[in-house]
């Protein structure tokens, strides 16, 4: 099953709303409390990033037996450094996305500790685009 | 502890999910920064936090936690109880400080996730 989502760069106020429709799909297959919580956390972390840095991205959601798989490809800028964005703490977030709650360096390396299989590539300039893989059988 | 109790502690006001003020909580995160409450792997627990916007309800919500306390005295926006509601989320707006608050629960016995 793979659904697609637009999400808006700088829309605060619908930033979630993807990861808040998977976490209903997946409620409705009846995953485990403990599963959701990873794939949405992650998620949404995924989805902030998307709003607080880019233009505009698409999250595709794919949804097996076995597992989920998340896409989450934007156009924006780009990250030139990828493992020291991934070093907790360090962050480029501008002070609007800090006064919501975010922007503290925290959201890629929490992405990676709730995923199975994490993947991030990027280009300067064009995009950046995040893979997010939780098996279901724990 | 019963979030009814909660609310008469913090000298507090249920501004949505009031169908849930009978439910009871064991453990408290308190933080503005809603990048670690996402880090918390466990989901009971109350939110104590004096961000005010959708994306501390969304935080709530993607957490699985149920009972927010709004401190500090913060207007809970339509839009806020709008996400709450059909999250099923409850909330509380306190007018106290979050180190009132915090100190308060946790001298009654409300425990800290870590």
């Amino acid at each position: 099953m793979l659904t697609e989502y637009n999400v808006e760069g700088g829309d605060f106020t619908r930033a979630g709303y993807a990861s808040s429709q998977i976490k209903k799909t997946l409620k409705n297959l009846n995953i485990s409390p403990e599963i959701i919580k990873r794939v949405v956390v992650a998620l949404y972390e995924a989805e902030v990033n998307i709003v607080a840095h880019a233009f505009k991205g698409v999250i595709s959601a794919d949804i097996s037996n076995s597992g989920i798989k998340l896409v989450l490809e934007d156009e924006g800028p780009g990250i030139p450094d990828i493992d020291m964005a991934m070093t907790k703490g360090y962050s480029t977030a501008s002070s609007r996305v800090r006064e919501m709650g975010f922007g503290a360096g925290m959201g890629l390396p929490n992405i990676k500790d709730n995923a199975d299989r994490f993947n991030i590539v990027s280009r300067v300039g064009e995009g950046t685009r995040v893979t997010i893989e939780i098996d279901f059988a724990g | 502890m019963k979030i009814s109790k909660i609310c008469e502690l913090v000298n507090g006001s249920i501004v949505c999910g009031e169908s849930k003020k009978d439910e009871e909580v064991e453990y408290a995160f308190a933080s503005d920064l809603m990048s670690d409450v996402l880090t918390v792997r466990s989901g009971n627990f109350i939110l104590i936090t004096g961000l005010a916007n959708v994306q501390s309800v969304r935080t709530a919500e993607m957490s699985d936690v149920s009972f927010m306390l709004v401190c500090r005295d913060k207007e809970v926006t339509p839009a806020m109880i709008e996400v709450a509601d059909e999250s099923n989320i409850l909330i509380v707006r306190s007018p106290f400080s979050m180190f009132r608050c915090s100190g308060i629960l946790f001298k009654e016995g409300l425990k800290p996730v870590f």
